[in-house]
């Protein structure tokens, strides 16, 4: 927690903290509560403007935005936040063990993840999208899979430098065993970039579904995802352009926020800021 | 010698005055009130702890001083320029490389490893000379035999990574010596090496600086290296100038309580050294062989073998301190690092209490192993930076099931209070620490379970010499309550006099001489642990106080031995015993 306020007393951390506060929140508040049902159309009522009873107006099938903009950022946050979980687990334990055992496994891994890092993750998503076909775990599977060489070189890497200190010789040379050391004294340590890393691959991941719904390859309407609602009001851009507007501002607003966020963690995280008030200038 | 000093002391005018100088960073003032002059010709020692402000004043009078940082007071006056009062930014770089050259402490950053030795040469040659291209490389060929590298033509050639510590700082010496400038500054530039190689620069950066009338501002922590250089001393402690005055005077009568410290660390307590119970020795080493290969191309193609430690026999008694000396590359660490079996062994055995290590079980090795703890030398990288003190000391028990949790921080409470520490530091995390007392967290954790031996490996060279001095009497007390059996690897002759009672000396994979403490000091045979001793001076007390220990051995007896000379790797190699376990190393006739 102390991490939290040094952070909130930063300009973007604090700004970048509001922001993906308001979005998470929005989110959990859409997961059980909207002014209206997103899914009843109302053929009546289409393209109509603001109004007391739908505040952004509502959509060419006469579906309250806001509504489902609500609903649409629960879907987007949980898709974003349940894509992590594999690439950090998975990449975590792929990259310790590359970065510490090396040998075979590790120039291996290595070969096939740097294969796959030519590829941008987009295209890889698409590629297993089609493959597994689309919906809602379609699209956190592809996704995890594409994130995950970025994780597991971000991991292998810091465990190969902080295997070099004297502190990890001082644990074997204690007789402690190397998955102890691993564990223990190596991976707590790699912590810093890993967070920052999570927290940057948040808003990419929020980014790629809705790039991948926008293709119509994301979750399939009519459950709403700020991608989808962007897709969908394409057709109509030219006369009613808040459509695509006001899912465009919120994808906007959270990557914005998880970014400034990202930035403050790792100003704060650097082991350099962190050392330089106890190292001895000179 | 002494004599020889005298009368190259061509003490000319003020080249260099430094006047009330006082340096801030925001407001805090990190070097107060300092009077400094220092004439043509004239080298001075400025000594202080790191801390000190020392550093800041040879980057003050460069006008460098890192980011916000100031010379907030006072002024600085070389040869007619206002350092601190420039009359434009132009003035100062002109003034720099061509009539102030600077030394670093560390040669492999100051160079630039993606530059030829040659370019790096002429560079500032072109900057501050109109001379011809032919006629710049012949003075850096001239200036680099005159730092004493062979085939010059060929290093021109050459990246910086190609060279050792201290052939880089011997060419940083050639190419700032190469403009002639009227002052050197030297911050802390054998610091990073060893002892023979800091001898050998140090004579070189003397003699240039001689030769040219050139003045050096030589500035270390280490009292007794200057001394051996330096006509005048200046002290520094936390930001003042406590003391200055003739090398002689300051070490004969120092005046200041501060300065009576530095002498003290300098000097080392009287040896002590530890000898162990006879009977069968707690560790052997037979013929150990270390290889180090260096991979090819992906590793695929093949690769090179660097044979580290070449045949190499130890024995270590219950309760014993033993030393192992030599330059750095010489093997000595990597000796330490076999027996603990963080470096494999390509030959040999290692028998703990008369069983072979790679024999026993697994378990019995475990067991056996856990009975050896390691010390090593950087204090700032050998704690974990995420864990509190106390966690880190306690981990040293964690194969002891029999004890509860409460025993636990028992024991690492008083394990800190017998290091020195306090029992309230456990809750501190390392980074709060200084040097001194991680090293004294270091040894609490390789103490607490009570090991038969420690393996200390340098464990006090990466520390102020003030610090030296503690951690070692502290080494000394603990032994005496502890009674462990001991490994001291380290670089110094004098450091491991200092509880060692029998010595290796080691040189490139190879032991060179073996003696007891005593005879290796009273009679050092062989040619190698005669330049190892020449070359870390001490100080010595004398009838009139201080003086630096003469530093010339007198002649080896002519034994008509036939000296084993590790340049010459393939030469056949045999230790010969002189009796009383003094062995040497000596050149097989056949």
């Amino acid at each position: 927690m102390k991490l939290l306020s040094r952070i909130l007393k930063k300009a973007n951390g604090s700004i970048g903290f509001a922001m993906l506060a308001v979005v998470l929140l929005t989110a959990v508040l859409g997961s059980v509560w909207t002014p209206h049902d997103p899914l009843k159309s109302d053929l009546m009522n289409r393209f109509s403007s603001a109004s007391a009873a739908h505040p952004f107006g509502t959509d060419m099938f006469g579906r309250d935005i806001l509504s489902r903009l609500m609903r649409g950022a629960w879907v987007s946050v949980s898709i974003g936040l349940a894509t992590l979980v594999l690439p950090v687990v998975l990449g975590t334990l792929l990259g310790s063990a590359a970065g510490y055992f090396r040998g075979w496994f590790d120039r291996l891994l290595m070969m096939v993840l740097d294969a796959l890092m030519a590829f941008p993750g987009l295209l890889i998503a698409l590629g297993l999208m089609a493959v597994i076909g689309a919906n809602r775990y379609g699209v956190i599977l592809a996704l995890s899979f594409a994130y995950l060489p970025a994780v597991t070189r971000v991991v292998r890497g810091s465990v190969l430098s902080i295997s070099q200190s004297e502190f990890v010789e001082a644990s074997r040379a204690m007789g402690n065993s190397r998955l102890y050391t691993l564990i223990v004294h190596i991976l707590p340590n790699c912590l810093a970039p890993l967070i920052v890393l999570t927290t940057m691959m948040f808003g990419w991941v929020l980014l790629a579904e809705s790039a991948l719904s926008f293709l119509g390859l994301g979750v399939p309407p009519p459950e709403p995802s700020w991608g989808n609602i962007l897709s969908e009001a394409k057709a109509h851009l030219m006369r009613y352009p808040m459509l695509g507007l006001l899912p465009g501002v919120c994808i906007s607003i959270a990557l914005l926020g998880v970014n400034l966020l990202g930035d403050a963690l790792r100003d704060e995280l650097d082991p350099k800021s962190a050392t330089a008030s106890s190292k001895e200038t000179l | 010698m002494e004599a020889a000093k005298q009368s190259l002391k061509a003490v000319g005018d003020p080249i260099l005055t430094i006047e009330r100088l006082e340096i801030s960073f925001g407001g805090h003032a990190v070097v107060r009130d300092v009077d400094l002059e220092l004439r043509q010709g004239e080298i001075l020692a400025l000594v202080g702890e790191s801390g000190s402000g020392k550093s800041m004043i040879g980057r003050a009078i460069l006008g460098l001083l890192p980011e916000g940082g100031r010379a907030s007071q006072g002024r600085i006056c070389f040869a007619g320029h206002e350092i601190t009062a420039p009359t434009s930014a132009e003035e100062l770089r002109l003034l720099r490389g061509s009539s102030i050259g600077l030394i670093f402490q560390e040669p492999l950053s100051s160079l630039n490893p993606t530059m030829k030795i040659g370019e790096q040469m002429f560079e500032a040659m072109r900057l501050h000379t109109d001379l011809s291209e032919t006629e710049i490389r012949e003075r850096a060929l001239d200036m680099l035999r005159q730092v004493r590298l062979d085939r010059p033509e060929a290093l021109l050639n050459r990246y910086p990574h190609e060279f050792s510590g201290g052939m880089r700082q011997r060419i940083m010496i050639a190419s700032v010596m190469m403009l002639k400038p009227r002052l050197l500054i030297a911050d802390e530039p054998t610091t990073a090496l060893d002892a023979v190689v800091q001898r050998e620069v140090l004579d070189i950066m003397e003699d240039l600086a001689r030769a040219n009338g050139t003045s050096v501002l030589l500035i270390s922590h280490d009292l007794a290296v200057v001394a051996r250089y330096a006509e005048r001393v200046a002290v520094m402690e936390k930001g003042d100038l406590v003391e200055t005055g003739p090398t002689r005077d300051v070490l004969a009568a120092p005046q200041h309580d501060y300065t009576r410290k530095l002498l003290a660390a300098a000097q080392l307590g009287t040896p002590n050294p530890i000898a162990g119970q006879a009977g069968e020795p707690l560790l052997a080493v037979e013929n150990l062989h270390v290889d180090f290969i260096e991979k090819g191309f992906l590793g695929l193609f093949g690769g090179t073998t660097h044979h580290a430690v070449r045949g190499v026999s130890l024995t270590i008694g219950r309760g014993e301190a033993v030393g192992l000396v030599g330059e750095s590359g010489s093997g000595k660490s990597t000796i330490g690092r076999a027996i603990c079996n963080l470096t494999p062994k390509a030959g040999g055995r290692v028998i703990y209490e008369g069983t072979d290590l790679a024999e026993c079980s697994a378990q019995a090795e475990q067991r056996l192993r856990r009975r050896i703890r390691v010390v090593f030398q950087d204090p700032f990288s050998s704690l974990n930076p995420r864990m509190r003190i106390g966690r880190i000391v306690r981990e040293g028990l964690r194969h002891d099931k029999s004890l509860s949790e409460a025993e636990r921080t028992e024991a690492v409470g008083e394990m800190l209070e017998s290091v020195g520490l306090e029992r309230d530091m456990a809750e501190r995390f390392p980074h709060a620490l200084s040097g001194g007392q991680r090293q004294r967290v270091a040894i609490a954790r390789a103490l607490i379970a009570k090991p038969d031996l420690i393996i200390a490996d340098e464990p006090v060279s990466a520390l102020d010499v003030t610090i030296q001095a503690q951690i070692l009497e502290l080494f000394k007390k603990l032994q005496g309550e502890y009674g462990f059996a001991c490994l001291f690897i380290s670089h110094d002759l004098h450091i491991v006099e200092q509880l060692c009672a029998r010595l290796y000396v080691l040189n490139n994979g190879r032991i060179m001489e073996e003696a007891t403490t005593e005879a290796l000091f009273g009679a050092p045979s062989h040619p190698y642990t005669r330049r190892l001793l020449s070359a870390s001076p001490r100080l010595e007390r004398g009838e009139q106080g201080l003086h630096l220990a003469a530093s010339d051995l007198p002649d080896a007896p002519d034994t008509g031995h036939v000296f084993f000379d590790a340049t010459e790797a393939d030469a056949l190699y045999r230790l010969v015993d002189l009796g009383d376990g003094h062995r040497i190393a000596l050149r097989a006739s056949t």
